[in-house]
């Protein structure tokens, strides 16, 4: 909402400086955006008077003007503008200033042999506007002010305030509102209204008005006022009205036009003006056609819209002239050629009109304060504002006003206890000072003491409740006044704060950046066919309006966005990346199909122990036991065993099929998923490096019952020596180590403590498709010192339960 | 068995003298080990003087005993002495040989070279100084609906207010209904509410969405809400804990805040806080300056709200407040783009990010 200091001002008495109406603006819930003085860049303007002129010597377009601008000495400049002429009072500006127009600082000149000093203006130099046929001409009153700045001469030294208004306060779309909310917080008075309006009309409005609307949807417009002017003569509109409209960035139009607009930024309340000799029979406010072809209308904007059989709509005889609170029509409008009109003054409801607004897609002053919500009272007023300004600017004769129906009255009077200000804000205000602070913004107050009645003005939509009016009495009184008060400690001791999923998603998150991996932050929507190859990209996980099309699922995993990221990266030139993420993938809509998982990746040779060459460290590509030990790791660090967690080999499809698995607890609960990513993967996703990854699935961790002691229990170890044996057995290759280190344990649950795979090889000497593999068993004995024949025996079991299990055969 | 010679007493120092020689030109280990072997070994010649003392008259034999029992003793000594020499000798000679290029470079290990995000360091930091005012985590969905994200917060159907959010929207449902992706972490007060008696007193961070894109916005971005219920907290006690809030993310004391009145449907009355600061070529100073930049929105929370959760509007009340993570940790570590907090390149990842241990403490003074 813009506006000028100098229109507030029509409406507001005060003698508060600029910056004191911008803080206090701002303070009391109409924030500050912007402020403009266009004064600014004309500072280094002057009003000026050419006292002579003479032929230049040397070029026949060119004069030599002798300039007085209020200093000792006249200035000579060289002007070729056709209106330089003795006598003109100017606009003029010295060596040194900065030309707007232009964008250039001034200079002493030589044109043609002759020395100018300084410049007499156009219009466009200024930057005021296209004009540059000749330079500018002021009234011969200005002779007055030769040497005063142009800009106050000029009445241009008005800064221009843009505040951002909250949907809440649909009074404050017009300058009075604001002026009223200022005058209530101490900066002023609030004037009395301009123009009392009588109605002079004698004549009744030739134009039938008439509301048609079923009585369920009676709401959509409960009140349509009109009222003729005839005999007008439209024209440019008065100057300064012209510079109002101007300084807030409005283009004039012709007089009915913009006395329309002004009224709307004004006084909030929007209008319109129709030509009266292109309405046929009985205007009405209905509903679009419900049946038959959808009713089209060209509207001011140019375009052609359908109306709806949701939307209001302004009809005469001929069809529907505008939709409205939204749109008036083209063929209807207000011309320079109008000699009548019937000015529009209704009450479009909110919610219809937001629909209609939204569904078209149509922006105008007028919508944003219907869907806001209007003062439903100023239906009069404001047709009669305009009907005067009518008069005033264009003549004619106006009718009396034509009304159909009567302004919706929702009285918001509120039963309300004077304490309830201290109770909210913690602010001990008196009485008197909250009553004075609902009065002065126009709320009406019945009763004495502290229990009151107050009823909103019915410019106030939003008001409807006792926190609505303590909202109102403490950004006025200020909220500075609020005292910051210690919130009370509830514990006397603090105490975890954190569910045991958060501390696992912390913990998880330092586990990994700790493995040298980093963390990212990937969007949550995806390309959907980078969701399609991660199991995702269903329907129901489509954004209606993505920002782009790479932006339109969500994510099924956290994968494919640090695949893309790892492709951002190598397309830099960065070949080992180790990346992590942690966030919520989304298997469907419903909170619970929304899960939170840890996931990373390594790509080229981004091992833990670093990546690229070294000297001492052989360099090699990640492989999956690399993210094995990640996931291994962060398993570990949430309290479980990793060495004792099933492994599957059923991982997911984007997974190489034989180089990964799945740690998990049971044939339902999925803790993990490693491995190195399926060839087919990655040349969908177009990585060249050789690339690894995993997935944590955090909500399955096991959560630990909390124990009621945190004693760590007594340290059990045995004071006798544990004795080592190694056995190195050939196996078929596709023996899994785990299979045999399981048989293994088996063969001696008591004292078997450790088995260590120290070694795996294959050989053409082991035969075909054959393996070694070295296994160090750690015996502890409990209660005695073990004999060699126990040792002896011990290991003849393990070599045949190893035998057993998996055929493996002890090497010789 | 003709009488043996005994010796004389010249005849030990020559002896003495002879070993002393002997021990000190053995040049290494071994040779000593025979010197000492052929003095003091069992037929050394020190232990054969030992067995002719038998032969000897009692009181010849104690000073001649005496003798060489000094004897030994000082050839002892001298072993021992110069063995000392010979392995310090042997060590210094193994040691000039020992030496590596100290100057070749090693890895400082996995522990140095990982990042934590600079969103998840400020979840942390925020969730320490919370933590200490009492405050628990919450959490919800970020696929939310319609009705938690604006109609429980007292944002009806064709409300402006929903025009602002810019909100994603999922496809129809089949029963009509339209599922959103959340505009701010307010629904989790909803949703907290529902779940538990009051008195409530918790944060909820998280990934926020709304469709809109320049340099500080960003289509995804993360919030923190706050939110406590009880039966008398009010403004001051807001006022309070975003002023000691905000002194202890920024690490500074004279944060200056600046509370101005706004409108959110959730909150009556409603708030946006503005923090002053001043801006010195692309650093910025909290605290100081001329000019405020909006931190965050607040307001008591709003009656409507409280009944659409069962709460009683006339007994509680409580506040609630929404802050943007990624702008505090743009104002707080100086990035200059948001767009770039989820481009996930390398470089920038771990300019801005944090090493694992860093782990935020107030004890610690969070940051340091």
């Amino acid at each position: 909402m813009k506006f000028t200091i100098s229109w507030l001002k029509e409406h507001l008495d005060t003698k508060a400086s600029l910056d004191e109406i911008l803080d206090k603006l701002t303070m009391i819930g109409l924030e500050v955006e912007e402020v403009v003085n266009p004064a600014e860049k004309l500072g280094d303007f002057v009003v000026a008077k050419v006292v002579k002129t003479e032929p230049h010597p040397d070029a026949d377009k060119l004069k030599l003007c002798h300039v007085d601008y209020g200093a000792k000495e006249t200035m000579r400049v060289v002007c070729g503008a056709p209106n330089a002429r003795t006598d003109l009072i100017g606009v003029y500006a010295k060596e040194g200033a900065y030309i707007p127009g232009g964008d250039f600082i001034l200079k002493k000149a030589n044109i043609r042999g002759v020395v100018s000093s300084g410049m007499l203006c156009s219009e466009r130099e200024l930057e005021l506007s296209e004009e540059h046929e000749g330079i500018i001409e002021l009234p011969a009153s200005a002779e007055k002010k030769l040497g005063k700045p142009f800009a106050e001469v000029a009445g241009l030294d008005d800064p221009m305030i843009d505040v951002y208004i909250t949907p809440n306060r649909p009074d404050c779309l017009g300058v009075r509102g604001i002026a009223r909310d200022l005058a209530a917080a101490g900066l002023g008075r609030l004037k009395p209204p301009a123009r009392p309006f009588s109605e002079k009309g004698l004549k009744t409005c030739p134009v039938k008005i008439e509301l048609k609307f079923p009585k369920a949807e009676a709401d959509a417009c409960p009140v349509f006022a009109g009222r003729a002017i005839e005999g007008l003569k439209n024209g440019p509109s008065p100057e300064w009205m012209q510079i109002r409209l101007k300084a807030i960035g409005l283009r004039p139009i012709n007089a009915l036009v913009d006395v329309t607009n002004y009224i709307s930024y004004d006084q909030g309340r929007p209008l319109h003006v129709y030509d009266i000799a292109r309405l046929k029979g009985t205007v009405r406010a209905r509903l679009g056609a419900k049946t038959g072809k959808p009713e089209e209308f060209t509207a001011l904007d140019g375009n052609v819209y359908k109306a709806g059989p949701d939307m209001t709509v302004i009809a005469d005889d001929n069809g529907v002239l505008g939709l409205g609170g939204v749109i008036g029509g083209e063929d209807s409008g207000a011309t320079e050629q109008t000699t009548g009109v019937l000015i529009e003054s209704a009450y479009f409801d909110p919610v219809r009109t937001a629909k209609t607004g939204r569904r078209t897609n149509i922006i105008s002053d007028a919508r944003f304060r219907f869907e806001r919500g209007i003062d439903p009272q100023s239906v009069m007023p404001g047709l009669d504002y305009a009907t005067d300004l009518i008069l005033e600017i264009c003549g004619g004769t106006a009718t009396k006003a034509a009304l159909a129906g009567s302004p919706p009255d929702p009285k918001h009077t509120i039963k309300f206890d004077c304490d309830q200000v201290e109770r909210l804000t913690g602010v001990k205000l008196k009485t008197g000072e909250i009553k004075k602070i609902l009065k002065d913004l126009g709320f009406k107050i019945d009763g004495k003491g502290e229990k009151v009645k107050v009823t909103a003005p019915s410019w106030r939509p939003d008001i409807d409740g006792a926190a609505d009016l303590v909202e109102e009495v403490i950004r006025i009184a200020g909220i500075d006044r609020v005292e910051p008060e210690p919130l009370p400690r509830r514990h006397g001791v603090s105490r975890a704060v954190l569910t045991p999923g958060q501390i696992h998603t912390r913990r998880t998150r330092r586990v990994l950046a700790g493995r040298g991996l980093t963390e990212a932050v990937t969007w949550s929507f995806i390309d959907r066919d980078e969701a399609k190859l991660f199991g995702g990209g269903g329907d129901e996980l489509e954004l209606a309006n993505p920002m782009s099309s790479e932006m339109s699922s969500m994510r099924p995993g956290l994968l494919p966005g640090l695949m893309s990221a790892a492709k951002r990266n190598e397309d830099r030139g960065r070949a080992d990346v180790a990346l992590f993420e942690i966030g919520q993938a989304y298997r469907g809509t419903e909170p619970d199909d929304q899960y939170n998982a840890a996931s990373g990746i390594r790509t080229g040779s981004a091992n833990v122990s670093g990546s690229g060459r070294h000297w001492d460290i052989e360099s090699k590509d990640v492989d999956l036991f690399e993210v094995k030990a990640d996931v291994s790791a962060v398993l570990e660090s949430l309290g479980l065993n990793p060495g004792n967690i099933q492994i599957t080999r059923d991982a997911s499809t984007w997974f190489h099929p034989g180089r990964s698995g799945v740690f998990r607890l049971g044939p339902k609960i999925i803790l993990a998923e490693f491995g190195e990513m399926h060839p087919a993967t990655m040349s969908a996703m177009d990585i060249e490096n050789k690339t690894v990854g995993f997935e944590i699935f955090l909500d399955n961790m096991p959560r630990g019952k909390r124990r009621s002691s945190r004693s760590k229990g007594a340290l059990d170890i045995s004071d006798l020596q544990s004795v080592t044996r190694d056995f190195a057995f050939i196996l078929a290759t596709d023996v899994d180590a785990g299979e045999v280190v399981r048989a293994a344990r088996a063969a001696e649950k008591a004292l078997i403590s450790d088995i260590n795979v120290f070694d795996i090889f294959e050989d053409e000497s082991l035969g075909e498709n054959r393996k070694s593999l070295g296994l160090e068993v750690t015996l502890q004995p409990r209660d005695k010192t073990l004999t060699d024949p126990e040792i002896e025996a011990i290991g003849e079991r393990i070599v045949a339960k190893v035998a057993k299990a998996t055929g493996g055969q002890l090497r010789g | 068995m003709g009488k043996a010679v005994l010796p004389s007493t010249s005849d030990l120092t020559t002896l003495e003298t002879d070993i002393l020689q002997e021990i000190a030109e053995a040049h290494d280990l071994n040779a000593l080990e025979n010197t000492r072997v052929a003095a003091l070994g069992k037929k050394g010649r020190i232990s054969a003087l030992m067995k002719t003392l038998g032969q000897m008259a009692p009181e010849e034999r104690k000073a001649f005993g005496q003798s060489v029992n000094k004897i030994k003793l000082t050839v002892s000594e001298a072993l021992d002495m110069r063995k000392a020499d010979l392995a310090h000798a042997a060590m210094s000679e193994r040691l000039a040989t020992e030496r590596a290029d100290i100057t070749l470079p090693v890895r400082p290990g996995a522990l140095n070279d990982g990042r934590i995000h600079p969103v998840s360091q400020v979840m942390d930091e925020i969730t320490e100084i919370f933590a200490d005012m009492g405050f628990s985590i919450a959490e919800g969905p970020e696929i939310e609906t319609d009705d938690y994200n604006f109609t429980k917060l007292n944002i009806p159907k064709e409300h402006p207010a929903r025009q602002e959010h810019d909100t994603f929207y999922l496809a129809d449902r089949d029963d009509g209904t339209r599922l959103v992706l959340r505009t701010h972490t307010s629904p989790v007060q909803i949703r907290t509410m529902e779940a538990n008696d009051p008195p409530i007193r918790v944060i909820a961070p998280g990934r926020v969405y709304r469709c809109d894109s320049d340099q500080t916005h960003t289509p995804m971005f993360h919030q923190v809400e706050g939110l406590v219920i009880d039966e008398d907290t009010h403004m001051g006690h807001l006022k309070w804990v975003l002023e000691e809030f905000a002194k202890s993310f920024f690490e500074i004391d004279n944060v200056e805040m600046r509370f101005r009145a706004s409108h959110f449907p959730f909150t009556e009355p409603s708030m946006e806080v503005d923090i002053r600061y001043s801006k010195r070529g692309d650093e910025l100073r909290i605290g100081e300056g001329d000019d405020w930049m909006e931190i965050l929105g607040c307001g008591m929370v709003h009656p409507k709200v409280l009944e659409h959760v069962g709460y009683d509007p006339k007994k509680l009340q409580g506040f609630a407040f929404g802050v943007g993570i990624d702008r505090l940790a743009m104002l707080k570590y100086g990035m200059p783009d948001l767009r770039a907090f989820f481009a996930a390149d390398l470089r920038w990842l771990k300019h801005y990010g944090f090493r694992t241990f860093d782990v935020p403490t107030l004890a610690g003074g969070l940051s340091s």
